[in-house]
């Protein structure tokens, strides 16, 4: 036991690592020892009688310890069922030696040491057993027979031998009567305590598997997904590749198909804003083969007014695929608390507002007018060579 | 960092870049975009080809692919900058999940574009995360601005927690398409201006661990 000034923490009760009320964790963290060893301890001082006084003692004699908020996961989660199969461990280790002692009466008897060897001998075979579970969850590559492996595996067979031997000679020596039935039991026990790690291991290479069955059955269902859409995709491109356009609109067409594929949000394309101006432009871009970047801020659901809002930047959209020339459409959809803007910018020719003629604005009817028979407004920002920008404002409906 | 007597975007010098993606015909392709606008001194295909090649090449910028195999964008980033903090790293990627996106700007990256990104936009981001300032894709503000807005807990740290209004006006305007001379234009501000209002929103977005933002990553995640 090394207790160096400087590194000893205090003597407290151990919420990370806990099993019971954290005593053994905390003395061992305060000792520098493996809580296992402490844990041993006490329970040897509870089948001596006084371990149970002992931990009442130090549970409420120690402080308990501070730690911050773990933020929730997995990890606790497995460690949490960790505790409870330790705890029955320790309990079930304690009642064993109990009812042992009260059986044999002693340290002495030479029986309660062969049970000690079979038992001994059965664990470090389950331990075995054990690391194949761990290795599986860390990497696939990991083999499980190594020589390490093979010595332990046979230190537990042999311990095992030697507890069943053991304890046949000494009880038909003691009591012959009751030879035939424990001979029976013991030779039983022993096979099954044997051959159980590796009946855990068949059931184990099954899940595995059917594991590798599932995962096999996704690679084909992604594989005909790929055939039948990108494969094609990409004959087609190939056959018109003398069309640069086309070739374009197919690629973007196919890119959003398999993005939404691998991507897919959950929320419904019909019920809130920013999944339905993605399809709007997503439809404008597949007519007009225009590439669109859209990006969203904020979701909300859809109402009547949005809906005249979607029209208008759909329409916006339209617009500036046919004037924009060859770059990009941006869109930019953001939901405030008391608004929905969406701005539509293309980096054409621009054009003069005032020079174009009252009647023939589609502009005027379909942007402007739409967002203003809703209650909304539209602007639109442009100048010769400086592209064009509607920028569209529908104010929210309050929820309920 | 950013103390250097050359300046790339004055033309005193060229940037030697390391291009790290997965793969060899998207390397090449970028490798021919470029150009002479900047030396590629290096490649690689797997997390650590690119360890090994950028700390012993020393580049002024990582060309960096979100996904690589062998732990992806986001370990290179760490084994690297743990040895060479002074190296920078522009990520690229396909993918427009936010978990990735994030993550990889998280990871000390100075800026993201997706690989549809031109030839000539891409060489002006390199000059300019080689120059120590950040380049923000329209789709990464809109994450910026999503993930630092979809809160009504109260900051941990409002230094680093909060966007300033200025910051969100010049994240919304690059959201909208606008590049860094025109936001600058319609701020009435100047371009360096711009520039450190992204480089501030940059340090927030890597330095704040506010859980609402990685909580926000997952939640978008899209898978």
């Amino acid at each position: 036991m090394e207790t160096t000034a400087a590194e000893t923490p205090r003597l407290t009760r151990a919420v990370e690592g806990r099993l019971l009320g954290g005593v053994a964790a905390g003395v061992a963290r305060h000792l520098g020892i493996d809580p296992v060893v402490v844990r041993l301890a006490l329970m040897a001082l509870t089948v001596g009688g006084i371990g149970l006084a002992v931990y009442a003692a130090l549970y409420f004699a120690l402080p308990r310890e501070e730690v911050e908020d773990r933020p929730e996961g997995s990890e606790e989660h497995r460690r949490k069922g960790r505790d409870i199969s330790q705890i029955i461990a320790y309990v079930g280790l304690a009642a064993a030696f109990g009812v042992l002692f009260m059986i044999f009466g002693g340290v002495f008897d030479p029986l309660l040491w062969f049970i000690i060897f079979g038992a001994l001998g059965a664990t470090i075979l389950w331990q075995q057993a054990n690391p194949a579970e761990r290795d599986e969850w860390m990497a696939s590559t990991v083999s499980r027979a190594g020589p390490k492996g093979l010595m332990r595996t046979g230190t537990g067979v042999l311990l095992i031998v030697i507890g069943v031997i053991g304890f046949m000679v000494f009880q038909q020596q003691l009591q012959d009567a009751r030879a035939g039935l424990s001979f029976a039991l013991t030779l039983l026990a022993g096979i099954s305590l044997v051959a159980a790690p590796w009946i855990i291991g068949l059931v184990r290479e099954r899940d595995a598997e059917r594991r590798e069955r599932i995962r096999n059955a996704e690679r084909a269902e992604l594989a005909a997904h790929i055939h039948d859409s990108v494969l094609h995709t990409l004959t087609l491109i190939q056959r018109r590749a003398e069309d640069p356009r086309e070739v374009q609109r197919l690629a973007r067409v196919q890119e959003r198909a398999l993005r939404s594929w691998l991507y897919q949000r959950p929320a419904d394309a019909e019920t809130t804003v920013s999944p339905a101006l993605e399809r709007v432009a997503a439809e404008v871009e597949e007519e007009h083969g225009v590439p669109i970047e859209v990006v969203c801020v904020g979701d909300c659901p859809m109402d009547d007014g949005l809906g005249a809002l979607l029209r208008a930047a759909r329409e916006a959209m339209v617009n500036a695929s046919k004037y924009a020339g060859g770059s990009g459409i941006s869109v930019f959809g953001e939901v405030e608390e008391r608004e929905v803007l969406v701005f539509v910018r293309d980096r054409g020719e621009g054009f003069d507002l005032e020079a174009i003629p009252e009647d023939r604005m589609g502009v005027r009817g379909s942007i402007i007018g739409r967002m203003e028979r809703h209650g909304g407004s539209a602007r639109i920002r442009t100048a010769p060579g400086e592209g064009t920008e509607v920028q569209l404002t529908m104010p929210r409906i309050p929820e309920l | 960092m950013g103390e250097e007597s050359t300046t790339f975007s004055d033309g005193d010098a060229i940037p030697r870049v390391v291009i790290v993606d997965d793969h060899r015909l998207f390397r090449s392709g970028v490798r021919g975009e470029l150009g002479d606008a900047v030396e590629v001194i290096g490649e690689a295909g797997d997390v650590d080809s690119a360890v090994h090649v950028i700390n012993e090449t020393r580049p002024d910028l990582v060309l960096l692919d979100v996904h690589l195999p062998g732990g992806g964008g986001v370990e290179v980033l760490r084994r690297v900058l743990a040895k060479n903090p002074g190296i920078r790293f522009l990520a690229l990627s396909v993918s427009d999940a936010a978990e990735d996106v994030i993550g990889v700007v998280r990871g000390g990256a100075r800026g993201y574009v997706t690989k549809t990104i031109s030839g000539r936009e891409l060489a002006d981001a390199i000059v300019r995360v080689a120059d120590g300032d950040a380049v923000f894709s329209p789709r990464l503000a809109g994450f910026v601005l999503d993930a630092f807005s979809a809160t009504d807990a109260p900051p941990v740290d409002p230094e680093l927690d909060r966007l300033t209004q200025r910051e969100r006006e010049v994240l919304r305007h690059i959201a909208r398409g606008y590049a860094y001379k025109e936001v600058a234009k319609e701020l009435f501000i100047s371009v360096k201006t711009v520039e450190t209002h992204v480089s501030s929103v940059l340090r927030k977005l890597q330095l704040s661990n506010r859980h609402e933002l990685s909580r926000w990553a997952t939640a978008r995640r899209l898978v």
